[in-house]
């Protein structure tokens, strides 16, 4: 079979099942051995605002999106205003005829700004402000219009199946639009009905309806549609693959490595960690009784990183999950646990701030926060995963370095895995090894939480434990966790304590630290989800003879700087590619490696880069074309 | 082994100021847990910020000082993920109605099983002396610059409205009685509340120990009498006999009329007590019908250094 690379695009107002219906589409391709790299944009808003859903589908190994779509389906006219250019020459747009003389003042939650652009492209090209004004455009461009009344297929399945409610049922129209799609590509059928029933496998009536109405749809697309020059047919499924989000990496590390508690305060994009695991709080243990994972809505995210403390000091492996603004009340608590050298994992679902910034879209912007984050000196590990199954055995390892190091973990996520819809190999508990460290399970006389020893790491006593009596404070403490304003004590612990930095590097195996994809001449150096569209684009570089390198910077504090040092030693030239507006990892870099950086890739629109608009800047670096800050702008 | 008194005081050098009502405090939840007989390692101090702070280093028990207003954050985590612990926290107020006032409220919805003492001396003692969020408007202790511009919040009041399931006051100078109260507070079932009177000699010279005693009060026959009186001696009843909202809403309402009086008569004792709301770890008990066997804190995580979860049922259900 030739090698297929297909994006769909749906999109809607927010509420309206787009969701859903992207699901649809995603699981079918999946089932039918497709990989899917599937992402979802929305605005902060409940319901009426325009989300849209892109899903890229290949049979070979995706890591990110592109820029064009090859098939856009749409039910409302925001889609088609929003979406219309970035359908490729042959491609096509499914959209409801009834549509057609919509003007752009009509719709309402068109804004402004983008008003504007669109006006002037119109006015530039001769059209009117309606959807046929933009679909002409399309057109000309050598899109392919397939016009469809949705009303009208509700109205012909209504009579069909003797069912007058199915007449006005609009939230039908996102079932209808991946049918279509479907059923344009020539997708198998029975695996759009299996997919459906099983989505809606709780409600046999629903499933009912929605099969119908897939069934009509998908028969009318092969009846009356012209022909598409795009088909999708069943291809090899890779075995032991999984449809999963972004979150079900990080929060099936965290069942599967042992955290028992979760406190939490609701954050977009990273509440859906916590309530999965709400979801799924009671769990199997081998050989043993039931287990549990305790998640405790709080009040705010103070409360939520001290409850996680409180959990931590009784010895149970205890995290939190947030965002920026989040993360940010955490901080003086975070350097409570830095001080009392207790284990806690945050895990950190950054979005575009500063302040409440773009709150539900991407950014890779806490980087430089986290390194620093909390007053005065304290050792922490701040790291970050690439792709989302990677993040299912980085949470486990987060785990151990927390046990182990006696510190606080800051696991750096972000809103582009959080909202990625991806195949993967299916995840392995069984490569999760569980390390506790020097956590006790018995105390002996003369118990010191604090001693001093050789590494730097005391024994660590839980609350509640016989004759493990410990004592914790803010202040500085003595052995027995005291308070102390005795300069030499005060210094022998900030070494004890600061000695652990030194020891992590020395630790932790280099690769977990970094990951080298090969060094060139030319050399990326990035971080976490945007790792993603660089493989992609050094993959599309690599066909046309251009080899560039790519080392992933995982363990970001401390920072490994001898290793990468010495990873990147024969790359010339040095290309920081990141989600943020100052290159945060790249002065990172600066700062402990020495090196500048010769080019830097950035986007900070909110949206995540493509791999087609990194292969693009990337080609402009190697043609010296580039200037020194490529600033990366696609998506709606 | 019984344990005495003795066995709960550390050898931590005690750098309160003379006089300080703190001293009566500490003592009384040392006899408290002598009396109990509380073993010192399943019970844990927790205390927040200021002089008030130092307290969980006095007692030998397992001992937390948190930060300032967190106190309720961090105990609370720890008594739900190890609920066989003796939870006890403690915190000024300033700590626990000013910076920490949110947590106290939500703490008061949760009702998690343990107890808070509030020391309460109207003044930011380690910081010397600016107005905390007792002191009553227009009052001016020594070290203020000019009368205090704010209202006063309404200890017990607030302890009430927020959901907190048994709620009492006791004085610093009156040990024994407050000694009963830390215990009463301690065996409750859910969230209980003490809102200690404790002056503080330095930088309240307003709510002093003799002020509190009356010497400036002489009724007709000369005879000076305390303000601080005892709500048992009053027959008032603060106990939930029957789940009711009518009896509920008597006894909120009767406790709060209480802990508006001041000056003159100030109440101690008991305002209300309510068994029959569910503590925090029965209502988890409803979700996780292990939870009390099998707590966070007693779970095996592992066998043989490797993950011991089995979570193929759920990556089965993510399976294409």
């Amino acid at each position: 079979m030739s090698s297929v690379d297909f994006t769909w695009l749906i999109g809607g107002p927010q509420g309206s099942g787009v969701e859903s219906g992207a699901n649809i589409f995603s699981k079918v391709c999946a089932e039918m051995g497709y990989q899917v790299f599937g992402k979802r944009e929305f605005y902060s808003n409940i319901k009426g605002e325009h989300s849209y859903f892109t899903v890229r589908i290949a049979n070979k190994k995706i890591h990110s999106n592109v820029n064009d779509v090859t098939l856009m389906t749409s039910f409302d006219a925001e889609t088609i205003f929003r979406h219309y250019d970035e359908v490729m020459s042959g491609g096509g747009i499914i959209y409801d005829s009834d549509l057609e003389d919509t003007k752009t003042d009509s719709v309402r939650t068109l804004d402004a700004p983008f008003k504007e652009r669109l006006h002037k492209e119109l006015e530039s090209k001769n059209k009117p402000f309606t959807i046929t004004g933009v679909l002409d455009i399309a057109k000309e461009n050598g899109v392919k219009l397939f016009p469809v009344s949705f009303k009208s297929i509700l109205e012909a399945l209504s009579e069909e199946t003797e069912n007058p409610r199915l007449k006005g049922l609009v939230r039908m129209f996102n079932v209808i639009g991946v049918s279509l799609s479907l059923g344009l590509v020539k997708m198998p059928p029975d695996t759009l009905q299996k997919t459906i029933g099983s989505i809606f496998s709780r409600k046999p009536e629903v499933a009912k309806i929605n099969q119908q109405t897939a069934n009509y749809s998908y028969n009318y697309a092969t009846a009356k549609f012209e022909i598409f020059n795009h088909a999708l047919l069943r291809t090899e499924k890779e075995p032991e693959t999984l449809l999963v989000q972004g979150f079900h990496g990080t929060a099936l590390g965290k069942i599967a490595c042992g955290c028992r508690f979760q406190p939490y305060y609701p954050i977009t994009p990273a509440s859906d960690e916590s309530v999965f695991l709400e979801t799924n709080e009671l769990l199997d243990v081998i050989d043993e009784r039931p287990g549990s994972v305790a998640v405790i809505q709080t009040e705010d995210e103070i409360c939520a990183m001290g409850m996680t403390i409180g959990g931590a000091l009784t010895g149970t492996r205890s995290s939190t999950c947030t965002s920026g603004p989040g993360f940010a009340l955490m901080t003086e608590m975070l350097g409570w646990a830095g001080m009392n050298e207790v284990p806690v994992v945050i895990t950190n679902y950054q979005r575009s701030g500063p302040s409440t910034g773009l709150p539900t879209r991407h950014g890779q912007d806490d980087l430089l926060f986290s390194v620093h984050a909390g007053h005065g000196d304290f050792p922490k590990i701040v790291y970050a995963s690439g792709e989302i199954e990677e993040s299912f055995y980085d949470t486990g390892n987060c785990f151990n370095y927390a046990d182990v190091f006696q510190v606080p973990v800051i696991h750096l996520m972000d809103k582009f895995h959080a909202s990625s819809v991806i195949t993967c190999k299916r995840f392995d508990p069984h490569k999760i090894s569980v390390n506790r460290g020097k956590l006790l399970e018995k105390v002996d006389d003369d118990y010191r939480r604090f001693e001093f020893t050789d590494d730097g790491i005391s024994p660590r006593s839980r609350l509640g434990m016989d004759n493990g009596i410990f004592w914790n404070t803010g202040d500085e403490s003595d052995e027995t966790g005291h308070i102390t304003e005795d300069p030499i004590l005060r210094v022998k612990m900030m070494d004890k304590r600061m000695s652990r930095l030194d020891l992590i590097l020395k630790s932790i195996p280099k690769v977990e630290q970094a990951i080298s994809f090969g060094v060139e001449e030319y050399s990326i150096i990035s971080w976490g989800s945007t790792i993603g569209p660089v493989l992609d684009a050094i993959d599309l570089l690599k066909k046309e003879g251009i080899s560039i390198g790519l080392v992933q910077l995982k363990l970001l504090h401390p920072f490994p700087s001898e290793y990468v040092s010495s990873l990147l030693k024969d790359a010339t030239t040095i290309i920081d590619i990141e989600a943020n507006h100052s290159g945060q990892m790249g002065k990172l870099f600066k700062q402990n490696v020495g090196r500048d950086i010769d080019y830097f890739i950035l986007k900070y629109s909110g949206r995540a880069m493509t791999c087609t608009e990194v292969y693009d800047s990337l080609k402009k670096i190697v043609q010296k074309k580039a200037d020194k800050r490529e600033v990366l702008m696609h998506g709606a | 082994m019984a344990l005495k008194l003795a066995d709960y005081k550390t050898d931590v050098h005690n750098d309160w100021c003379p006089g300080c009502g703190d001293f009566g405090i500490v003592n009384a939840i040392q006899m408290a847990l002598a009396e109990m007989g509380i073993q010192r390692d399943k019970a844990a101090m927790f205390s927040g910020i200021g002089c008030s702070g130092k307290t969980s280093h006095y007692i030998n028990t397992y001992g937390v000082h948190t930060l300032h207003g967190r106190v309720l954050t961090f105990a609370q985590g720890a008594k739900i993920a190890n609920p066989d612990l003796t939870v006890v926290a403690v915190g000024g107020d300033g700590d626990g109605l000013g910076i920490g006032a949110g947590h106290f409220v939500a703490a008061g919805r949760r009702n998690v099983d343990m107890t808070y003492i509030i020391f309460d001396n109207g003044v930011y003692g380690l910081t010397k002396g600016q107005a905390s969020p007792t002191l009553k408007l227009g009052e001016k202790t020594k070290s203020l610059p000019s009368p205090n511009t704010n209202s006063n919040v309404n200890p017990i009041g607030l302890a009430i409205a927020s959901g907190f399931t048994f709620v009492a006051r006791g004085y610093s100078y009156d040990v024994r009685h407050l000694k009963d109260l830390i215990v009463q507070a301690v065996q409750h079932k859910g969230l209980s509340f003490l809102d200690v009177l404790q002056p503080c000699p330095t930088y309240n010279d307003l709510n002093t120990r003799d002020w509190y005693a009356g010497t400036d009060l002489v009724d007709e026959a000369q005879k000076r009498h305390s303000r601080i009186y005892k709500l048992e001696d009053q027959e008032f009843e603060p106990v939930v006999h029957y789940n009711s909202e009518v009896e509920v809403n008597e006894k909120l309402s009767q406790a709060l009329i209480k802990s508006l009086e001041w000056g003159n008569k100030i109440p101690t004792g008991v305002f209300y007590k309510n068994s029959l709301v569910s503590p925090y770890t029965e209502r988890l008990k409803d979700k996780i019908p292990n939870y009390l066997e099998n707590p966070p804190a007693k779970q095996n995580i592992s066998k043989n250094g490797r993950s011991n979860t089995d979570i193929s049922k759920i990556l089965d259900s993510l399976e294409v």
